[in-house]
């Protein structure tokens, strides 16, 4: 991959392997429990290839939340679910590396891999309606982990079961631990589906757009809890999501993705409020402004590229005001790929112009 | 759930009621005159006649002749036919090897149907999965009767694997028949669960339990099967009225002395009574069965639920 040149604030313990992805160390620093290195994920079946995601690469530390921001279709939820090793193959085709606990998960046998859903990676989706099993009671479903991973008896299992969904402060568990899905709310059921994902205490929690189907309301009981959990567990949080609001209130950093890609990274504060790659910037002033009254909002021209037609050079350079033909030299964005590069310490950004966008 | 169950079961005295009107309707609007018939080329005396008519009340107007059958069916008497057989007795003779027939049809349609169906569904594309799409596909297109006339001689005759006809070689004898009566609804179950479960695999819960860790069995077992299972138990069991009906025609091929012929030779010779009394029967059957189906399915469904 890249040279360790790039090395960074704060990375000490994994410092064997330095690499794209300790580069940008949290401010929480640590061993990173997940590594993400190059990931690539294609869909090969009739009809052109599709490049879902176009090596992607970040870690997360323990504690620490990390939040994966793009529109629909950038590939978000794609790299998830290439972590958490449920998607099907083929038709994807996956490569880089993903390591838990520095071990490859893309090098494993499917069982050694198998085992590390529940108890080292676990995921929760954005509609637990669909997500959840109509036909089992929630406590069954909850339970289920025990048994499958623990061989836990029936009713050892049912008892853990009410214990967690206390623990997800689901009101009088005991008494609804048989019921079925569809008999709760969507706040509801989304905490059943946390109860279910942190049964095992799992070293690290994807949580998929874990808000965008409720309420508002329920949106910041729901994000509270899984803040309060983490504070608990100490687990590191990937929340995917459109959302920058919960983005703002609860990571510490950021990946921001585009077209299959991380165009940028850093934490929160650095990343919103001085971006340093145009879509960043885009995202933040097509955000409403509370006294902003009358004003026409500001969305970023254009709709983001098909995944199986990704633009050459730079992906987002249809897109993007400041684009510019190389001369004198200078990087062409209809041609030269931009690599994601350090442009500031503890932020990288995939763009030949950040240093416009940060100082000029 | 009991209120439920108990209001369909009601609903069931006017359904019966209608349909045994209609089909007593059907075999009054019958052309030809059944006692002459009964006679062939040598008439039977007018006295003679006269009395059979009298005691078949075939003079009388439809209503009258409906009101009598009805009246004797409110006291146990389901009538006899023109031989004096009491109808009841037909039905209790015949009866149980309809239900022969028709169980074995149904465990070939449960067995063939949902394994060819799920093992085509698991994989989708593969050599099996066309095979049994052409075979469904031939299933539903060739006609019974061609199909039974087929088998029998082929299996029977020519193999001789099978009896050719007739039931006397016990459950034995069942098997082809069976095999023929259940051949469409065979088909249609196998396509059915094949889609059901490719629908129930691409579904959210299913990448959930991958995404929990669970191994592969079950993942597809669990979390798959049963719920793609769901609408497949609900057609084979209204599927089993359809397969009543059916049985008219495979045991008249294959000579079987079920509840299917004893209608089939009544409505040749107009006996009113026995082709009722057999039809109704087998109403009644269709309905229950659809109320056993529509009660099964809340058990493997709790969405559903009936106020």
């Amino acid at each position: 991959m890249t040279s360790p040149v790039h090395g960074s604030a704060g990375s000490h313990a994994a410092g064997t392997r330095t690499d794209d992805a300790t580069a940008t160390s949290s401010p929480r620093t640590g061993a990173p429990v997940l590594e993400v290195e190059d990931l690539r994920v294609e869909f090969r079946s009739r009809g052109p290839v599709v490049n879902a995601v176009n090596g992607v690469s970040y870690a997360i530390a323990p504690g620490e939340t990390m939040a994966i921001l793009g529109e629909s279709g950038c590939g978000k939820s794609v790299s998830a679910q290439a972590i958490m090793g449920i998607l099907d193959v083929p038709p994807a085709h996956i490569t880089g590396a993903i390591r838990f606990e520095g071990r490859d998960m893309l090098q494993m046998g499917a069982e050694d891999q198998r085992k590390i859903r529940g108890p080292g990676v676990s995921m929760i989706f954005q509609d637990a309606l669909s997500a959840l099993n109509p036909v089992y009671s929630v406590g069954d479903q909850i339970g289920e982990m025990f048994r499958a991973h623990r061989g836990t008896s029936k009713k050892e299992a049912k008892d853990r079961a009410v214990e967690l969904m206390d623990r997800v402060r689901i009101p009088a568990a005991r008494q609804r631990v048989d019921d079925y899905p569809h008999q709760f709310s969507g706040g509801m059921r989304q905490r059943v589906m946390i109860a279910m994902a942190l049964a095992l205490d799992p070293k690290v929690l994807i949580a998929d757009e874990p808000t965008t189907a409720l309420d508002v309301t329920v949106q910041a009981q729901v994000m509270d809890l899984l803040k309060d959990l983490q504070r608990d567990t100490g687990m590191g949080l990937i929340l995917i999501t459109h959302d920058l609001g919960v983005v703002n209130e609860v990571a510490d950093r950021v990946a921001v993705m585009y077209a299959g890609k991380v165009v940028e990274t850093g934490t929160i504060d650095d990343v919103f409020t001085r971006p340093a790659h145009p879509y960043t910037r885009g995202l933040m002033s097509s955000i409403p402004v509370l006294d902003g009254k009358g004003q026409r909002l500001n969305p970023i021209v254009g709709a983001p590229p098909s995944l199986a037609r990704i633009p050459p050079g730079c992906s987002f350079h249809p897109r993007c005001p400041m684009a510019r033909r190389g001369d004198g030299g200078r990087p062409d964005c209809t041609s030269d790929v931009p690599p994601l590069r350090e442009v500031a310490a503890g932020r990288r950004a995939a763009c030949h112009y950040s240093e416009e966008l940060l100082h000029g | 759930m009991g209120r439920y169950v108990a209001r369909r079961l009601l609903l069931t005295i006017p359904v019966l009621i209608g349909a045994s009107f209609l089909i007593f309707a059907m075999v009054y609007a019958l052309p030809g005159d059944p006692i002459r018939a009964l006679a062939g080329d040598r008439p039977l005396p007018a006295a003679v006649q006269a009395a059979l008519r009298a005691e078949y009340n075939l003079d009388d107007p439809l209503l009258v002749q409906y009101g009598k059958y009805v009246l004797g069916l409110v006291q146990g008497d389901f009538g006899t036919d023109f031989s004096g057989r009491p109808v009841l007795q037909t039905i209790s003779e015949r009866l149980p090897v309809t239900a022969t027939l028709t169980g074995v049809a149904i465990v070939f349609e449960i067995i063939i149907g949902i394994a060819a169906g799920v093992l085509a569904g698991l994989r989708r594309g593969s050599f099996f999965d066309n095979l049994v799409l052409v075979t469904t596909t031939l299933l539903v297109s060739i006609p019974v009767l061609v199909l039974g006339f087929v088998s029998q001689y082929v299996f029977g005759v020519r193999l001789g694997v099978v009896p050719v006809a007739g039931i006397s070689e016990g459950l034995y004898s069942y098997l082809l028949p069976g095999l023929i009566l259940a051949a469409i609804s065979l088909a249609y179950v196998a396509r059915l669960t094949r889609t059901s479960l490719a629908d129930s695999l691409r579904a959210d819960y299913v990448r959930t339990a991958r995404a929990k860790g669970l191994d592969r069995r079950t993942v597809v077992v669990r979390h798959t099967l049963r719920n793609s299972l769901i609408p497949v138990v609900t057609f084979i069991g209204a599927d089993i009225g359809s397969l009543l009906g059916g049985a008219i025609i495979t045991e008249s091929v294959f000579n079987i002395p079920g509840l299917g012929r004893a209608v089939f030779e009544s409505v040749q010779r107009q006996e009113g009574a026995v082709v009722v009394g057999v039809i109704t029967l087998l109403v009644f059957f269709f309905i229950f069965f659809n109320l056993v189906v529509d009660v099964l399915y809340a058990v493997l469904d709790p969405r559903i639920r009936y106020e």
